[in-house]
């Protein structure tokens, strides 16, 4: 953790994700009550009001309570769907690689039609098919991005398979599927893990584009949601759609920094033991 | 000394934070025009540091203490025109993905004033002199088609294709099997006699060395410990450590298809 | 010529089989939608329970679900994507009518990404750590960040609102009469924008895969062997360096073309741009599921086409690959 302090972007990066942590967490307490409820005068300008710091939307409603329960739903989405991701990734790719031959072919060609469907438009798809809701649109985002854990969790599994500790648990008799799942697996996750700062990114931008579009959860605050309500009044309120899209750019680069910070560190780490 | 091609005085080498390059102390020494000059250590003796020295190819993070004169100039030699340069491992000296005749002929259309055509016949020309088979296919062909010592002929090609004075074969023989090994020592001694150039043999293998110097030179530990004629070298060593090294050999003439050295550095 | 043609056969024949898996994929979203086309049609049109019985029967939708898929299969394998309910026109031509657009806006962003990001990328990765390298490469992790949809907001702002330097919507000027160049400049003008929006953030990943990729090939041995051949530095970066460090660019632009597919949603329909984009979004607007499946299909298909162009040129380009198998 010391080490990984001395990289200043991972610093830059772990910063903005505390920020937004602690946002979406005090967001309850510091805007109690709907995030939905109208507290103002519509299209109030922000830093008028100190009461209002971000002004107020189209129909009066707070901005900056929007943003802090617009952090939530973007945080959640993203962890949750990266999550659900890279858990469904890492056992299909292990199995593929572990099992070989035709459940290997198969698994890797169902792999390649995820990859071949353009992500979004599948996202789109399942969301419009089954009706948006939070949990949904986590299915959506995790239903193509589960392709890029998988492939690497194969490659890996395909280079531990053979090392003396498999060896030993075919020799004692293990089950072959308990083979791979508690012998294997967890030994092909780091790498596996190197890929959740993209993969969250890019479900937090999935759902942005969704929301955006009409499509996220309807009782939820999105950052989508509000740069789309304020793209109704872009000439006169700019404000709306902008304010919330830097906190979206701040997010995701706070994940990326992060990201980067974390595997460059763990690389000093390896390189220096 | 007349007729020096390169002189060195009073060289030293050192790294600052890497210290996995050996430095080099306090080094004199001369190349004549022509001369075949061997250098001999083990690895960690400073050898191929002070072949790089000379090519001008240390790394930025090496300071350099002493001159290094190029024809009596103290401006140093340019490296592909002055110099030719032959590293141990041919397959990663050479771009994987770039027809091997056009790697020939950059270095000839860098140095020499050549049209394409021209360039393009030169380098014909040098994969016949390296004795490569077929030359015309392998002009176009890329690296990893040819096997290992085919591609250090190509690079050995590359080295003299703008004629330079020096060719500096840095254990270019060492990654290779010993039957291999002596095809391109001979090849080596050849082209170094047809075109007249100095030879600097950087090698662990004394015994390969005095195939085909003039001179020896032994290394250790970054200080130059022996300097001779081959002979007087080889016949009545000086120092204790060359005195080991010979010792190493003992039944040179089995030693070579055995090659307990070949591996020593790689 | 042999080696690519040999890739590409083992190429094809997975791609069928993938394009099987899609195909089977959104036969199952169909069939897991509330209603069916029926449904929607009567709900468009209005009609009674026998008409209903009558059209169920008539489209096959009271069959099995085995049955079905073996239709819709046959129906594909002619062509047939089916009705559209809401344009109440084959989906076929109403998808062929929209793709041209897509694939305007997608190569103008591919062109624009991949060459000026390679070429920044190459300009900072020339000098590794040097000042200009540690700026792009932060400005591009920047931007690497900025939401496409967003993006096409702020630049709507800036130069179609306050400057008006660009049109706001639309792909080409509604009844200009214009024609040949003129037509084509016109058309250049209002993609400006929706091609800048869909673009920048694979012009930032370009970037970065090209930096990072030559200062890995900066490491490598055949450099150093460069540089003691004494080649100008310019030709080492270009002709070598980056060179060789273009490849998995390359690769790239496969994999984002089906990414830009789906980006091309929502900058289409801000940019109110008529292509498949702004059909699958239209598609979801007017409830026509059957028409946002086939737009994804056609997607896949492009999608496989383009890979397979770009496995044809990555062979191209690296001469090693598939050499095992052609014999060399």
């Amino acid at each position: 953790m010391r080490r990984l302090a001395s990289i200043p972007e991972a610093l830059v990066g772990l910063g903005i994700l505390a920020i937004l942590a602690a946002m979406a967490l005090a967001a309850s307490a510091l805007f109690p009550g709907d995030p939905f409820a109208i507290k103002g005068a519509p299209l109030l300008s922000p830093f008028q009001d100190w009461s209002l710091p971000l002004g107020t939307d189209r129909l009066g409603r707070d901005v900056m309570a929007e943003l802090f329960h617009g952090a939530r739903t973007s945080l959640a989405v993203g962890l949750a769907a990266a999550a659900a991701a890279i858990a469904v990734g890492a056992v299909i790719g292990t199995l593929a690689g572990f099992a070989g031959g035709i459940v290997d072919e198969a698994l890797m060609r169902l792999t390649d039609a995820f990859q071949t469907v353009p992500s979004f438009l599948l996202a789109l798809a399942f969301v419009s098919v089954v009706g948006p809701s939070l949990t949904v649109v986590v299915i959506a985002i995790a239903l193509s991005a589960w392709t890029g854990p998988a492939r690497v969790a194969r490659a890996e599994v395909l280079s531990i398979r053979e090392r003396d500790f498999v060896a030993g648990a075919r020799v004692i008799g293990m089950h072959p599927l308990e083979i791979a799942l508690r012998e294997v697996l967890p030994n092909a996750l780091a790498p596996v893990l190197a890929l959740s700062s993209v993969i969250v990114a890019s479900a937090i931008l999935i759902e942005a584009a969704l929301s955006f579009l009409g499509l996220g959860d309807p009782n939820r605050v999105t950052w989508g949601s509000m740069i789309a309500e304020g793209r109704t009044v872009l000439r006169s309120a700019p404000f709306l759609s902008i304010v919330p899209g830097i906190a979206l750019v701040l997010t995701v680069l706070g994940v990326y920094l992060a990201g980067e910070g974390v595997v460059e560190g763990t690389a000093v780490r390896k390189s220096l033991s | 000394m007349t007729g020096s091609l390169v002189s060195i005085r009073n060289l030293s080498v050192s790294y600052r934070r890497d210290a996995s390059l050996p430095s080099l102390g306090n080094i004199d020494l001369d190349i004549a025009v022509g001369e075949r000059l061997a250098i001999i250590g083990e690895s960690g003796s400073g050898k191929s540091t002070l072949a790089l020295a000379i090519a001008g190819l240390l790394p930025s993070t090496a300071t350099v203490k002493g001159t290094i004169l190029w024809s009596g100039q103290p401006q140093l030699p340019l490296g592909g025109r002055d110099i030719g340069f032959v590293f141990q491992d041919a397959s990663a000296s050479l771009d994987p993905v770039m027809a091997v005749g056009r790697q020939i002929t950059e270095v000839a259309r860098t140095h020499l004033d050549l049209s394409r055509a021209q360039a393009e016949s030169r380098a014909l020309d040098l994969l016949r002199r390296v004795r490569l088979p077929d030359p015309d296919t392998a002009l176009h062909a890329y690296p990893h088609q040819l096997s290992g010592g085919q591609r250090q002929r190509v690079a050995i090609a590359a080295a003299i294709a703008a004629g330079p004075r020096l060719l500096i074969a840095d254990e270019a023989t060492s990654a290779l099997d010993t039957i291999v090994q002596a095809d391109i020592v001979a090849l080596i001694k050849q082209l170094v006699a047809e075109d007249g150039m100095a030879l600097l043999f950087v090698s662990h293998d004394i015994a390969l060395a005095a195939e085909l110097a003039d001179r020896i030179a032994v290394f250790r530990r970054g200080e130059m410990v022996e300097l001779g004629s081959t002979d007087a070298v080889i016949q009545v060593p000086q120092h204790a450590y060359t005195k080991k090294l010979l010792d190493a050999h003992i039944g040179l003439d089995a030693a070579p298809m055995i090659a307990p050295t070949g591996h020593g550095h790689v | 010529m042999s080696r690519a043609f040999l890739l590409l056969r083992r190429r094809l024949a997975g791609s069928i089989f993938v394009l099987l898996i899609v195909i089977v994929g959104t036969f199952l979203l169909l069939e897991a939608a509330p209603g069916d086309a029926v449904d929607a049609y009567v709900v468009s049109t209005g009609g009674d329970a026998g008409l209903v019985e009558a059209m169920r029967q008539s489209w096959g939708l009271d069959q099995s679900a085995a049955t079905r898929l073996a239709s819709y299969l046959w129906a594909l394998l002619h062509l047939d994507l089916g009705q559209s309910v809401a344009f109440s026109r084959p989906i076929r031509d109403v998808i062929l009518e929209r793709l041209p657009v897509t694939l305007i806006l997608m190569g103008a962003s591919t062109a624009l990404s991949f060459g000026l990001g390679s070429a920044l990328g190459i300009y900072a990765g020339a000098r590794p750590g040097s000042l200009r390298d540690r700026f792009l490469s932060t400005a591009s992790l920047a931007l690497y960040a900025v939401p496409g949809f967003w993006l096409a907001l702020v630049l709507v702002i800036a130069f179609a609102v306050d400057l008006r330097w660009f049109p706001i919507s639309g792909f080409e000027t509604i009844a200009s009469g214009k024609a040949g160049f003129a037509h084509a400049a016109d058309i250049a003008h209002h993609l400006v924008l929706p091609v800048t929006s869909l673009g920048v953030i694979y012009l930032a990943l370009y970037l970065r895969m090209m930096r990072a990729g030559m200062a890995e090939v900066w490491r490598l041995d055949f450099v150093r062997a460069a540089r003691a051949r004494g080649l100008s530095r310019r030709r080492i970066v270009l002709a070598h360096v980056a060179r060789n460090a273009l490849l998995p660019l390359v690769t790239m632009l496969g994999l984002q073309s089906a990414q830009m597919l789906g980006g091309s949603v929502v900058i289409e329909s801000i940019f109110s741009v008529p292509g498949l984009g702004r059909l699958a979004q239209e598609a979801v607007a007017l409830r026509d599921t059957p028409l946002l499946l086939g737009i994804i299909l056609v997607s896949a298909v492009l999608v496989i086409l383009i890979n397979l162009l770009v496995d044809i040129a990555y062979a191209f380009l690296d001469p090693r690959v598939g050499a095992s198998e052609a014999g060399a």
